[in-house]
């Protein structure tokens, strides 16, 4: 085709640049929290430490200018604190994105599609059936996410899956888990009731850098997966039809993306429990702050992080002297979230 | 300039579930003409259009591109000859429409291959065919219907196709919009060469623009051929189900429909209804 002026291709062009520094703004804005987030978390706790003290901690495997207690309290406590909280959170933010993404449904995130919910029924199984603690925990939660999503998509598989028939499966086989879930507890010990209370909360405590080792091995394989994935995702949001119109290989694309969502949610899962929530509102909020800016990948990556983070610190420092975990937060915040969207939508008469 | 690709189809059968909808259905398009299909609703012309486009998968027969059988083919590169707007597409919430039609950029694009200059290129020609340039950076979700419409004609355009399927194109627009596309359409036939299909549901329109037309009924070709072959008093009652007479268009002398409902008509032309 011949070009007509350059009057055109230039409107075109300015549109694409506008995007393009909304998006970049937005990734600065989030960076800028999150480390804000983390120095936050790493300074203040029952022994405050200042800023400049902290960076010295930080820098000290470096430096070598050592100093046991304050080092200690900084890099042996809260660094793989607040690093679970990026790590967890950020694969959660993925995930959420990737299923609210691939499904075209806001509300169709890990944790209300069931996937977490299969974790937590393994899970507790393992603690109150089985004895097992740990590893093995952590393990059985991976399990049951890739199980439950096994399971999913195998019954929503008519002639290819629909999201819509996806999501309402989901959400039945949730109900399905959480009933396991709830069974178990009758046949629990009190001892092993409290365990499998605390995990199903999901809780940054006693984090350490060996036990975030597989969510961080997952997250650098499968980011780079999602982010190459994600180009056939902006073809699925067009419809099945039009997206192979486009000549993407629909189905192909949508196993891809959900198996990556769902191992991204299982790892996190096994981490840090099933931190409630994280990976539904990130998605949303990444999008919000976007705009008409495109891809909400990293972005929500980053909200996931940094809303875990943040939610850790409400949770220790800012209600009174019980400390809580961290699920407890992001579940009451995730619970006024969902009441926003709904109204949000209804509001704009677009209903979810 | 153009390649003048072939699309047809042999014994087709389409359907959904347990319901067939078309059946061993045979048509060969023919190259660098404008082909419109008409019909009743739900007589399958979106179907066929589908089936035609690898959107659905036969359940017997075969849909040929070039000679090859297209649900044989790379998707993407059948995506590279063959664009398609289907009858309602969905827009991402908050999409902007420069955004949305650079998608239709999609099948050029690849791993080594990203955004470059000739794409820019392709969606402000394409804006501007559809007469949507001063739309490019609002939300597709805040466009009325038929501004809507003609976004999704330019994602389609901005493929670059030779080949172009599309599901009613005109529906949502104003009289006058709807003939822009319709001449749009016809100048990409008869200047560049490129093959259209599209469903209509405006019979006068259909006779005026289209090169070739099909009638389908129950998911048959119930007649193919030039406007004044195939569109007869007869055609139009066991297609439609409807009486019309057929007078000459005075400003193309293409048939042109006058329908004979009940109400208003006057009592000789009722008479002989009857
Ligand atoms: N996805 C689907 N699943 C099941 N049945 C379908 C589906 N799409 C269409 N049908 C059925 O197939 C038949 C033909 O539909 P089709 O959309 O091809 O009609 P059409 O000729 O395009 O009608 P219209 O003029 O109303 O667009 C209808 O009876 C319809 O109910
Ligand atoms: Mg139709």
């Amino acid at each position: 085709m011949s070009t007509t002026g350059f009057a055109p291709v230039g409107t075109v062009v300015a549109v694409r640049r506008r995007l393009q520094r909304r998006y970049a703004l937005v990734m600065a804005l989030l960076a800028v929290l999150t480390l804000a987030a983390i120095g936050l978390a790493l300074a203040v706790g029952d022994y405050p430490l200042p800023l400049a003290e902290v960076v010295r901690s930080l820098l000290s495997p470096f430096t070598g200018n050592v100093e046991p207690a304050g080092d200690f309290i900084v890099l042996g406590v809260r660094l793989p604190r607040a690093v679970a909280g990026l790590l967890a959170g950020g694969a959660f933010g993925l995930s959420g994105v990737l299923f609210q993404s691939v499904l075209r449904n806001p509300l169709a995130s890990p944790d209300i599609v069931g996937i977490t919910m299969g974790a937590s029924a393994t899970a507790v199984a393992a603690i109150i059936v089985f004895d097992w603690s740990g590893t093995a925990v952590s393990l059985s939660a991976c399990v049951g996410a890739v199980v439950i999503a096994l399971l999913i998509y195998g019954l929503s598989w008519r002639n290819g899956v629909t999201p819509y028939r996806l999501v309402l499966i989901g959400i039945g086989m949730s109900a399905i888990a959480g009933a396991v879930v709830s069974y178990l507890f009758t046949r629990a010990r009190i001892f092993d009731v409290q365990e499998a209370l605390a995990w199903l909360t999901g809780s940054l405590n006693g984090a350490s850098f060996e036990h975030l080792a597989p969510l961080a091995l997952a997250l650098l394989v499968l980011t780079p997966v999602a982010a190459v994935l994600w180009r056939s995702l902006n073809a699925l949001q067009l419809g099945d039809d039009t997206a192979k119109a486009l000549g993407t290989r629909v189905e192909l694309s949508r196993l891809g993306l959900i198996i990556v969502a769902v191992l991204l949610a299982a790892a996190a899962t096994a981490a840090v429990g099933p931190v409630a929530f994280v990976a539904f509102v990130s998605g949303p909020i990444a999008r919000r702050l976007l705009g008409p800016a495109g891809n909400a990948l990293l972005p929500s990556a980053l909200v996931g992080g940094l809303v875990t983070i943040g939610s850790d610190f409400v949770a220790q420092h800012m209600l009174g002297r019980n400390q809580l975990p961290v699920g407890v937060v992001t579940g009451a915040f995730g619970a006024v979230f969902l009441i926003y969207l709904l109204a949000a939508a209804h509001r704009s008469g677009r209903g979810g | 300039m153009s390649a003048n690709h072939q699309l047809s189809a042999a014994d087709l059968t389409l359907g959904y579930a347990d319901r067939t909808i078309v059946e061993k259905l045979s048509i060969a398009i023919p190259p660098a003409r404008f082909t419109v299909i008409v019909g009743a609703n739900a007589c399958g012309k979106s179907t066929l259009l589908r089936g035609l486009a690898r959107l659905l998968t036969p359940r017997a027969g075969t849909v040929y591109l070039d000679g090859r059988a297209i649900h044989q083919m790379p998707t993407k590169e059948v995506a590279t000859l063959l664009g398609v707007l289907p009858q309602t597409p969905v827009a991402p919430d908050g999409i902007t429409v420069a955004d949305l039609v650079g998608r239709g950029r999609y099948p050029h694009q690849g791993w080594f291959r990203q955004w470059v200059a000739a794409d820019d290129a392709a969606v402000a020609n394409a804006l501007q065919a559809t007469d949507t340039l001063d739309l490019a950076g609002r939300a597709v979700d805040e466009l009325s219907g038929g501004q809507r419409q003609r976004v999704w004609i330019a994602m389609a355009l901005a493929q670059e196709t030779e080949l172009l399927l599309l599901d009613e194109p005109t529906t949502f627009l104003d009289i006058n919009h709807q003939v822009e596309v319709l001449d749009l359409l016809t100048d990409l036939v008869h200047e560049r060469g490129r093959t259209v299909v599209a469903v209509l549901h405006d019979l006068n329109l259909a006779c005026r623009y289209a090169d070739h037309i099909v009638a389908m009924r129950d998911g048959k070709v119930a007649a193919s051929g030039t406007p004044p072959e195939v569109v007869t008093p007869e055609l139009v009652k066991s297609v439609f189900g409807m009486d019309a007479e057929v007078v000459s268009d005075p400003v193309s002398h293409t048939p042109m429909i006058v329908p004979v409902g009940r109400h208003k008509v006057k009592a000789k032309l009722k008479a002989a209804a009857e």
